[in-house]
């Protein structure tokens, strides 16, 4: 046996690499057909990845505090060598972060990947989305400009409208009677301790789920079915080297774009950076128009659009939440959008415009107009959920072949 | 093809952006402002000591580096520093200093009724479409402390500085929709002259606010260069390996 064998079986008795390595990388067969909708989850851990690097660094510079927090961003930003970069990769990163999650989602509302067996794959994945939410918006606090400190205290109130305990919800939430140092603080904690922790590990946790039950593909057939003598899918393929070598392309051109951004548009016009959060936080002074950045947008305009404060609030939370029940609000026997009859198509279609649309909303100040149209949208959005069974039960779907096409 | 459908879409979503950014009611003249223009820069960051620097601070920004970055440097690269200390450092102090006002917050408030704020990122707050307007709109408004209004900024508090320069305008008529602006009294530069006079300074305030953003773009090329040629290196292996899927 040469040396490198014998430190691998010496390993092997006490931890097992080799065993992990295979059942997770080297014999993890998934379905040959993955297009591009697949790139996605990857380039999220890599997103990620890039987040907590970024970040450490980040915060071996910032300065906690109402007094300091503005000053040590301007300080990054300044006077430490190449802390312009790493705070537009951390500013750019969590816009990114949500770009290619939303998409990530979307492939699964595509190619019906929440559909039995991966009820629990979807479900850990919306608490990472949840968790992501949680933490772009501790995040987006840190740097105590005028949005983040106004865009964390109309969010923070929107708590004061839980009944009864609303007054003291808030204060809990905040520390304080109003946004202050002491929010700063504990958001930051928040931020940098906390909400990572349950990501990571809630990020293993989903992965060990989708590689016990094996990856969806586009046509939304089970590889597992027919396997041959050896007991590998006969339409899978190793995700090593296939797919490494495949993803490693999806990252590279996710990396020009991820760059093209971070050297050329670090605001994107207002739109991952907004132009207010470089006047430092005054409580004193309200900005003409508080809008959150554009991931929470659709969000937001889905509570505005409901004229009561305690049902807007609840609206907008089952607008997420709803999205955990997805499994079995679809009664389709089919999982891909290919074989997939024209309702679902239909309503699919109508989600996104209508999400669309609630995000480009959320951004402008009201107007009657507006508001009308957040309400036709925001209806389009609850129909897709709440007339799932119906439609899904409805479709005339095509059949689905045996084999990968 | 759905594919580069896809992307071609993906890449619209991002950039489409950009074109929208928010602008508010007023229509904003373009300042075509040029980071890389030092010299532009250098006359920019006169006018701003002359003018603008006995009220308002730039504090996040000191002397030195300030010197370095707008090139105020010899053939070997060491900074001027007798011409900034003459030129630009009316306040005395040291070359590492950062650029302080001499007013105090209180007398600003008590003067002004508003202390005058740091301009250090006013560029990136404000947006520098918004400085060339708002610098070259004040007009003779009798009821207002200073005698003067700003029609981009109604109300400013701001005395107009740069009256030596410009010289001062009236509302010609006011019907509302478009307010036009006539001189009613002679200043030292013709429009023109004056127009490109704003644009230095606001050029300076947008070097201020972001002082990297030559080195950022300079870097940006190499990065994605770099990239560019890994893309087809990584594509290559890629394409090896699949060879044996069917």
């Amino acid at each position: 046996m040469d040396k490198e064998n014998a430190l691998k079986s010496w390993v092997d008795k006490r931890f097992p690499l080799t065993e992990l390595w295979n059942d997770h990388v080297a014999k993890y067969y998934a379905p040959k057909n993955l297009n591009f909708w697949y790139y996605f989850g990857a380039l999220s851990m890599v997103v990620l990845v890039l987040q907590i690097i970024t970040g450490i660094w980040l915060t071996m510079n910032y300065n906690p505090s109402a007094e300091g927090a503005f000053d040590s961003i301007e300080y990054i930003m300044r006077d430490v060598p190449f802390g312009w970069l790493l705070r537009y990769m951390h500013s750019t990163g969590a816009s990114f972060f949500f770009i290619v999650v939303y998409l990530h989602m979307f492939r699964a509302m595509l190619y019906g990947s929440y559909k039995k067996p991966r009820e629990l794959v979807w479900i850990i994945g919306l608490l990472i989305y949840l968790c992501l939410m949680m933490e772009a918006f501790f995040g987006y606090l840190l740097p105590w400009g005028q949005m983040s400190f106004w865009g964390a205290k109309v969010i923070t109130s929107l708590f004061g409208a839980v009944p009864f305990i609303g007054d003291w919800l808030m204060e809990i939430i905040r520390g304080d009677f109003n946004v202050s140092g002491v929010t700063l603080n504990r958001f930051f904690a928040l931020h940098v301790v906390a909400i990572p922790l349950i990501l990571l590990g809630l990020v293993v946790v989903h992965i060990i789920s989708l590689h016990e039950v094996g990856s969806n593909n586009p046509d939304g057939i089970e590889i597992k079915k027919l396997k041959d003598e050896n007991g590998i899918p006969k339409d899978g393929i190793a995700f090593h080297p296939y797919y490494t070598s495949k993803d490693a392309v999806g990252l590279v051109v996710f990396l020009i774009l991820f760059s093209t951004v971070i050297f050329y548009y670090p605001t994107m016009g207002g739109y991952f950076l907004e132009a207010p959060n470089f006047d430092p936080a005054n409580a004193l002074v309200t900005p003409e128009h508080i809008a959150p950045v554009w991931y929470f947008t659709p969000f937001y305009a889905i509570l505005r659009a409901v004229p009561d404060k305690l049902a807007g609030v609840l609206a907008m939370g089952v607008a997420v939440v709803i999205f955990f029940f997805l499994p079995w609000l679809d009664r389709s026997n089919v999982k891909s959008i290919r074989y997939r009859g024209p309702f679902y198509r239909m309503f699919l279609t109508l989600f996104v415009i209508s999400f669309v649309i609630l995000g480009w909303l959320g951004m402008e100040v009201p107007t009657p107009e507006k508001t009308l149209l957040a309400q036709i949208c925001s209806f389009i959005y609850f129909s897709f959920f709440f007339l799932m069974p119906i439609y899904t039960t409805l479709d005339k779907n095509k059949t689905v072949p045996k084999r990968l096409t | 093809m759905l594919k580069k459908n896809i992307l071609i879409f993906l890449f619209s979503i991002l950039f489409s952006n950009i074109a929208i950014s928010s602008g508010g009611h007023l229509n904003l003249d373009k300042a075509n402002v040029n980071v890389k223009d030092y010299a532009s820069l250098q006359r920019g960051a006169k006018i701003y000591m002359t003018t603008c620097a006995t009220c308002h601070s730039l504090k996040y920004v000191r002397y030195k580096e300030m010197a370095q970055q707008i090139e105020m440097v010899d053939s070997s690269g060491d900074i001027l520093v007798d011409v900034v200390k003459d030129g630009l450092m009316y306040s005395g102090g040291k070359i590492t200093d950062t650029i302080l006002s001499a007013l105090s917050k209180d007398d600003g408030d008590k003067w002004f009724g508003k202390a005058p704020p740091d301009l250090s990122l006013v560029a990136r707050c404000r947006g520098v479409d918004w400085l060339y307007t708002y610098l070259r709109t004040f007009y003779k408004d009798d009821s207002k402390l200073w005698g003067v209004n700003n029609i981009t900024f109604p109300d400013v508090a701001m005395p107009h500085v740069l009256l030596n320069y410009q010289g001062l305008k009236g509302i010609s008529n006011d019907n509302s929709h478009h307010i036009n602006l006539k001189l009613v009294q002679q200043g030292s530069l013709n429009e023109k002259e004056f127009d490109l006079m704003v644009l230095d300074l606001v050029n300076f305030l947008s070097y201020v606010g972001e002082p990297h953003q030559v080195e950022r773009r300079q870097l940006g090329i190499f990065v994605i260069l770099f990239l560019s040629i890994f893309l087809v290196i990584v594509y290559l292996m890629k394409r090896e390996y699949w060879k044996d899927v069917k």
